[in-house]
Formats: C-alpha cells, structure tokens, sequence
C-alpha cells in the first residue's frame, strides 16, 4: 500500500501553510519530514491521515491496507493525548472498542501491545502516576493496539527530557525491527531524523514546499554519528538558512 | 559599629534569607472550631447581659431548645422532609433539562446560536419574580414550587456544561476521531467524562440556589417547609424557632455541600 500525496496545498485564513507537495509515501517504509518552524509539517501529517481537509489537492492511496488493519491512519501525538480519567489498559482498548472484537480477542490484543511496549505492569495505573516517557509508550501502545497500515507520529519524543528520548527511539528502533510498520514521522530534530528514517523530506519555511527529499541509504544498526556526520551536514545546510529566515518572518510578523 | 572580626565573621558566613514561601494558605480545623466558639459564647454572653434583647435575637441556647423541641415533636422532619422532596424533584428536572441543553449548546452550532442568546436574556432574571405568574400557570400548590427550583436550577446547569464541554480538551477529541471512534462514542467516552469536572462545579451552585428558591417558595402558600417554618415563626414573634429554621437550612447546606464534595472525590480520582 502506498499513500500519494498529489499537489496538496493548505492554507489557515487565507494564510498560505503549505503549497503544491508531492511526495508518496512508500509501503514499509519510515518517512520523516523535518523543516523550520511553522513549515506546515504537522499540518501535512494532518492531512495525509485524513484529520485536516487540504485547501487544494488530495491525499491518494494505492492499494490495500494489510489485512487485519482495524484503523489504516493511526495518529501518535505530541502531547500523548491520554484520556486522564481512564487507566493505561483503558487507554489502550479505547483504540479497539468500536470495532468488532470479542472481549478475549481484545483482551489479547491489549495484552500484547502492552507487553511490547513494556507497560503491562503498569496496566492499572492512571497518566497522572506516569512519567512522561511512560505516557508516551501508553500512546504508542495505543496505536499499535489499532493495528495501523500507516503510523504517522507528529513530534512525539518533543514534550520529552534528552534521555527519555534516547530511550524511546530504542524502544521505536526494537518496534519497528519487530513490525514493519510504514510510518511518516515529523521532527524537529535532526539525530532523531537521521536514526530512524529511510527517507528524509525537507520542507521550505511557510509555505512549506518540498525543498529535498534525501534518503538515508545506511542499515539502523550502523547507523552512528560518525557515519552519519556527511547526512547531517547537509541537512542542516538545507535548513539552516530556511529556520533563520522563519524566525526572521516570525519577528516581523508579530511586530506588524 | 561591629567590631572588625564580627564584620569578617559575618561577610564569610551569612546564611542566605529564605525569601520563598507564603500565598498558600491551608485550612487547619482548629482556628475554624474556636472562632465558631467564640462567636457563639458572645452571642450567648450578650443574650444573658441583656445586651441584646432575647425577643429579637435569642441566645443559642433558647435556639437549641426550640430546635429540640422542633425535633422531638416531629414537627421538624416534617418540614425537613417537605423542603428536600421539593428540592429534588426541582434539582433533577432543572439539572436535567440544564445539561441536555449545555451539553447540545457544546456541541452542536444550531444550539449554541439558539442557546447561547436565549440563555443570556433569562438567565439574569431572579426567578423568585416568576413565581406569582408560575401559580397563575400551575396552581398554588407543589407544581408552582418545584417549577421555580427548576427554573432556577436549569439555567447555572446549562451555562457549566456548555462551558465544561467547550474546556475538554479538543486534542482529546480530535485523538478520538483519529481513531475513528463514531460520534456517539466521542460524546460517551471523551466529552462528558471530560466535561464532569465543570458539571460537578455547576451542581455546587445550582444546589445552593434551590436552596434559596425553595425557602423564597415555601413563604407562599406553603403549610410544611422550612421556609413555612420561617414564615410563620416570625409571624408568631417566635424568633428562636425563627433561627431554629435558619440553623436547619445553614445545616442542610452544609450536607448537600458535603454529599457533593464526596461525589467530586469519587467520580474524580483521576484529577
């Protein structure tokens, strides 16, 4: 299954946020879009799971999802959006209570993405008792537990400390190894970007337009910073002058 | 001026002032417990010396004998009892009514263009004024009461539940969507368990405010109720049954405030 994004434009207001964006995100594979500030990253990830109406164009897809996809366009949020008033098992089958299942299948279902994600201990506990780094494996869970063809996650390690950061991209490198989960995932951060991608999108400051699509052609587990010091270079070359002149715009715009 | 090895001493040394702490008060039992004792032992003291006159104002104790006396000779549960089954059936007609409507005014755009105005415009109004007009309508007897609470009730229910509604967070609604969650489950799982903390706050007040209505009713044409009670009390110049219903009503409020309070710790361990 392959999503096609075909000449999608959006704009807020009459506020132009992203124009003519080409791009097909491939079966299996992890996508990630970086790009300065207001660039429209998380609008795009709006849009191509179907949450935000493009202003112009449309988000296609190619084939089917896999069988046994329960919700083909599976969201992980920044802000982890966990219902503060259910547990962490609650949580979870909240993804799979509307769809035909029998309690024991979903009871199974539930179970496994919580083992996976180690959090069946904590299968009781409310997001309140939970760090942030938990709160998060609780979303992640979630999303799996959804059975998703496409997982598009909008800075999901950005809400999160330096190391429990570092301790969740393992946690996606392991998932990802164990589930070829296709998967766009927006950053703003360059390592996190260049560890977990195979193909990288840089988009232009506002109105986001594809500025270089680059693949990262080097294995996970041989992917280091010395291995990937050249990659890094040049992404940070392509958007380093885009974020300046961003924050540039922003300044004016605020003082207007 | 310090002596030289004092100065030195104190320039090497000086602990720094804690300058943090303070705005956040606590709620300690005592002070609470002394200062009611306090009151009461003056009002009592001013009573006895004939400060002031026991016609007017009776001591506590005289109130605490015509409570009493109240009590013992049934008469009290009777009123008691008569104001709470007014109270409830107004409360939960005015709360039903208030929420359907708050709950509809959050979530759909035809009744917050409809709501949202109408609710403004009668929502001041002191719906003590509508009860001559409720009496011409439904009669002098229960109906006209219970219409006034719930009047009364209705609308402080619809203005906290729109506005709870409006407080969920929308990312938690949108996550639901996402999920492809139909709307009624969004509704049933996210909106109103989301939306419970603003209701409960809205039930704190409209309990109080059928307390207010239901006594501002029971003045008229009522033969049991601890407004009647007050009524016919001061009628009487029995003004320490008079303050005996005034205790009854102060101690009812408490227990409603009390009855909610543990119904918030309950419904809202999650907060």
């Amino acid at each position: 299954m392959e999503l096609v994004v075909d000449g999608v434009g959006h704009a807020y207001d009459g506020l132009a946020v992203l124009d003519g964006i080409e791009l097909a995100v491939r079966d299996g594979e992890v996508l990630a879009l970086i790009g300065p500030s207001g660039c429209g990253k998380s609008t795009l990830l709006g849009i191509l799971g179907g949450m935000l109406q493009p202003t112009r164009g449309a988000v296609r897809l190619k084939g089917d999802p896999p069988a046994g996809t329960l919700n083909p366009f599976t969201y992980v949020f920044q802000d982890f959006a966990l219902l503060p008033w259910r547990t962490v098992e609650g949580n979870v089958s909240l993804a799979l209570e509307h769809h035909v299942l029998d309690a024991g299948e979903r009871g199974a279902a539930v179970d496994e993405v919580l083992s996976l994600t180690g959090l069946s201990e904590f299968r009781s506990a409310l997001p309140k008792q939970l760090s942030g780094g938990m709160r998060q494996r609780v979303g992640i869970a979630r999303a799996l537990a959804a059975r998703p063809a496409v997982l598009l996650l909008d800075e999901p390690l950005s809400a999160l400390d330096a190391q429990t950061r570092d301790l969740l991209l393992e946690d996606f490198e392991r998932l990802w190894a164990l589930r070829r989960v296709t998967a766009v995932y927006v950053t703003h951060n360059l390592d996190e970007a260049l560890r977990l991608a195979d193909r990288i999108v840089v988009l232009s400051r506002r109105p986001g337009r594809i500025r270089e699509i680059v693949a990262v052609d080097v294995s996970r587990p041989q992917r280091g910073v010395a291995t990937l010091a050249g990659l890094r270079d040049r992404l940070w070359r392509l958007i380093r002058d885009e974020a300046a002149s961003a924050d540039r715009e922003i300044v004016a715009h605020e003082a207007a | 001026m310090k002596p030289p090895r004092a100065e030195a001493q104190s320039d090497a040394d000086r602990k720094v002032p804690f300058r943090g702490g303070g705005f956040a008060p606590r709620i300690t039992r005592g002070p609470a417990v002394i200062a009611f004792a306090v009151l009461i032992a003056l009002w009592q003291a001013a009573v006895s010396w004939r400060i002031a006159n026991p016609l007017f104002l009776p001591s506590p104790i005289e109130i605490g004998r015509a409570l009493y006396a109240l009590a013992a000779s049934g008469e009290l549960w009777l009123h008691i009892a008569a104001s709470l089954r007014r109270i409830a059936i107004g409360w939960l007609l005015g709360t039903a009514g208030g929420l359907a409507l708050g709950v509809a005014i959050g979530l759909f755009g035809l009744a917050r263009s409809v709501g949202v105005p109408l609710v403004s415009a009668l929502f001041p109004i002191p719906k003590i004024a509508l009860l001559p007009l409720f009496i011409l309508w439904f009669g002098i007897g229960e109906p006209s009461k219970v219409a006034t609470i719930a009047l009364g009730v209705f609308f402080p229910t619809a203005v906290a539940a729109f506005g709870a509604v409006d407080n969920v967070p929308r990312s938690l609604i949108r996550m639901a969507q996402s999920f492809g969650l139909p709307f009624a489950d969004i509704v049933r799982k996210v909106v109103l368990p989301g939306a419970l903390p603003g209701i409960l706050s809205g039930f704190r007040i409209s309990a109080s405010i059928a307390l207010i209505l239901v006594v501002a009713a029971e003045m008229i044409n009522a033969q049991y109720g601890i407004g009647a009670l007050v009524l016919f009390s001061g009628n009487l110049m029995r003004t320490d049954q008079l303050l005996a219903g005034v205790v009854v009503l102060s101690a009812l409020g408490l227990v409603i405030a009390f009855v909610l309070g543990r119904l918030e710790r309950r419904l809202l361990r999650w907060r």
